[in-house]
Order: C-alpha cells, then structure tokens, then sequence
C-alpha cells in the first residue's frame, strides 16, 4: 500500500453520510477543503488583523498577494474587471493552498480530483456566460463572430470559436488536475524507488541515489507547479471574464 | 513498475468496499477505479467543495478584500497625505528663503543708506568744527596782530623815554651838566625826526 503511487489520491470517508441516496460522507477530501479554507482564510484574516499602516512580514505576505492577484486582473480584464476581484482572489488563494497542502506528505491533495478543478472551472465559465447575458444580452454572442473576417469563412470561424469557448472548461480543469495528479504520481514512484531498491542490499543503496536525487529536485519542481497552476488558473480566469466584459474582438 | 503493481492490486478490496459502502448500486466503478475518476465520490467532493469554497469565498468578499482594500488605499492615501504635505513644507520654506533673502537686500540698501546719510553728515559736522576753529583761529590772530601791533606801538612809544632816559643820562656823565627834559626831548625829536 504505501507504495502505491495511486494509494494518495484515495477517497476515505471519515464521517459516513447519506441522503437520499446520495453519499454525501465527510470525506479525507473534505477534511482538506475544510483545511485549506481555514488556512487560507485565517492566514489573511490574522496577518491583517492588525491593519498596519507599516506592514509586518506575514501582513505584507497577505498584501502581496491582494495585489498580485488585483494587477493580474487588471491587466487581464481592465479596471472594469475588478468587481469580480473577490472571486479570482478566492480561487487563487484556494487553488494555491490546496496545491501546497497537497506537498505535505500524507496529505490528500484536493486539487488531483477532476470534479473538484471541474467545478472550479465550470465556477468561472458559468459566471463568464451569466455575466455576459446579463450585461450585454444577446451581443454576448459577439464573442463567437471575430470582426474582419472574410463572409466564406464565417461559418468555419464561428465554428472553431464555438468549440474553443465550449472546450475551456475541460482545459481548465484537466490541466490543473493533471498536473497535480501527475506530479504526485511521479514524486511518488521515485521515493518508491528509493525505498525499494534501499531494500536491496548495497548496490541497491547506491543505486538508490539517482532516484533520491530525482524525488529531491521533482519537490522544488512541485512547490513551483502548485504556485504555477494556481497562478494559471488565475490568469485564465481573468481573460475569460475580460470576454465576459468586452465581447467584442 | 513491479513495486507498484502489487501494492495496486492491494488497494483494489479497499476500493471495492468502498464503493459498496458508498453509493449501493452504483455501477460505473466497478472493482477498482482509479480514484479522481470514481464518481460515486463526485457527489460529496461537489457538496463539500461548494460549502467550503462557498464560505471561503463569503469570507474573502465580506471580510478580507475589504479589509486588505481599506488597508492598502489608507496606506496610498497617508502617502499622497503626506506627500502633499511635505509639497507645502518645501513650499513654505521656499517662501521663507525668498522673503529673508528680499528683507536681507532691503536691510542691506538701508545699512548702506544709513551709512552714506552718517558720512555725509560726519562730514558736514566737520566742515563746520573746522570753518568754527578757522574762523576761531581768525579772530585769535587778528587779536594777536592787534595786541603785537599795540605792543609794538606802546614799546615805540617807550622808546623816546628811554632815549630820553638815556640821554640825559649819557649828558650828565660826559658833560657834567644837566638838562632839561625838555631840552632833551627836543634834541631827540631832532635827532629822530631827520
């Protein structure tokens, strides 16, 4: 079992609960959503509980953060974006927690299940084509219809443009679940390495080093793909609500 | 692969009671799914992710967007604040420059007239001691001229005494006999008067 680099990603009930045939059981899932929530959340609200006007080092963390994520919105959507601020800041901060929760070992990482990225992309499309329709009615559907392009190809354009709308949610999501997922089976099969071949007498000791070294480098890489994904989710997040607000090409 | 396969198959009956235990009935996941794609956990991932997320999101759009907002525009604020501050300071100060340097070339012009009405008047206060003194010094000579010329005239006038004197005297002795003054007067306006 421990090592089965799929073992990681199992869903254990902690609390067993059913409704309606529906199992809706708490979850080691859910005990981490709870977790990252919390931490998110009460990371950003005790740094700044103070409210300096000089800030401390975890207060300027939280600030960092508040702005890093405002000037990505506002470069990707415009001053008119902001109103949507509280949303891209909760997914970024949730899906970056989440990532980084997942490198603790023993960890479940709540970001490698494809319903979860799934939701939280669908989360944001949603929002994109509700925003859309509401503010700018059916010249929402500008956004399929590229300006300047030739009558003859039209019909082909709006074509790929509609494929291309409809296939973001699925690029969204997988490529945040896949990322996850893969690079914890990677880490995982390398430390099996490890532990394994440490087993196998001295050549395999030695032997062992190479995937030690391996499974070292592919955690800095992993801390860097948790911040990545979670940054990319972000910015992508921000392009499609600028379609939302700006259907026009 | 082969550590992985074993301990795979291990984790098949898990799986497989769990799913029973799960969702009974279901039957897309047969045996042993791989987990992200076992969707008889898809529906308390859902539920749990919206509760979590959705409080999560309650509690950064209520709480600390505004709270790190109304930090961050305090801060913007206090510096422009303090920038427009420290604008008027510089400006205050430059005023203050610019009006001692107008007060020290307007003191300087007054020193300098001052300077000049003092001269001049040192100046007229000694022409008048000295044409005081000179016209002083005038009217001491022309009384020493007056008194020398008195002198001289009163000694000029002693002088026919004396000759007087003298004469008879000098007639007494060489000659034995005596004169008259009037005699003697006579003789000497003679005498003095060729």
């Amino acid at each position: 079992m421990a090592n089965d680099p799929i073992s990681q990603f199992q869903i254990k009930n902690i609390v067993p609960i059913e409704i309606g045939g529906l199992d809706l059981s708490f979850t080691n899932s859910s005990l981490f959503m709870v977790a990252t929530a919390a931490a998110a959340a009460g990371f950003l609200f005790l740094t700044t509980a103070n409210r300096g006007l000089v800030p401390s080092r975890l207060q300027s963390i939280s600030e960092m953060s508040y702005e890093f994520v405002a000037s990505m919105l506002r470069d990707g959507a415009g001053s008119q974006g902001m109103r949507f601020f509280p949303m891209v800041f909760s997914l970024f901060m949730f899906i970056l927690v989440a990532n980084l929760f997942g490198m603790f070992p023993y960890f479940f990482t709540v970001t490698s299940h494809i319903i979860v990225t799934f939701a939280l992309a669908m989360l944001v499309i949603g929002t994109v084509v509700v925003y859309g329709f509401w503010k700018h009615g059916l010249h929402f559907l500008n956004l399929f219809v590229p300006s300047g392009v030739p009558g003859l190809l039209m019909p082909l354009v709006v074509m790929i443009e509609v494929i291309s709308f409809l296939s973001r949610p699925i690029s969204l999501s997988v490529r945040l679940f896949a990322n996850m997922l893969a690079g914890h089976i990677t880490l995982k099969v390398f430390a099996g390495f490890v532990v394994s071949l440490g087993g196998m007498g001295a050549l395999g000791i030695g032997g062992a080093i190479l995937p030690l070294f391996m499974t070292v480098a592919l955690t800095a890489l992993e801390f860097l793909v948790a911040f990545l994904q979670a940054y990319v989710f972000a910015v992508l997040t921000c392009m499609y609500l600028n379609d939302a607000l700006h259907p026009g090409h | 692969m082969f550590v992985v396969t074993p301990a795979y198959a291990e984790s098949n009956p898990t799986e497989g009671t769990h799913s029973e235990a799960g969702a009974p009935g279901g039957d897309a996941h047969g045996g042993g799914a791989f987990p992200p794609f076992d969707q008889s956990t898809f529906a308390s991932q859902l539920l749990w992710l919206a509760i979590t997320f959705g409080l999560f999101y309650l509690l950064m759009s209520r709480v600390i967007v505004p709270r790190i907002g109304g930090i961050l525009e305090h801060r913007r604020d206090r510096i422009a604040q303090d920038l427009d501050e420290a604008n008027r300071l510089k400006e205050e100060a430059d005023n203050a420059i610019a009006a001692y340097e107008q007060e020290l070339a307007e003191a300087r012009k007054k020193a300098s007239a001052i300077a000049e009405t003092a001269r001049e008047k040192a100046k007229a206060a000694a022409d008048a001691e000295r044409s005081t003194s000179e016209a002083e010094l005038a009217a001491k000579m022309a009384d020493a001229e007056k008194s020398i010329s008195a002198i001289k005239a009163k000694a000029l006038g002693d002088v026919d005494a004396i000759a007087e004197d003298t004469a008879s005297d000098l007639v007494k002795h060489l000659l034995g006999g005596s004169l008259t003054k009037a005699e003697v007067a006579a003789a000497i306006r003679a005498a003095s008067g060729k």
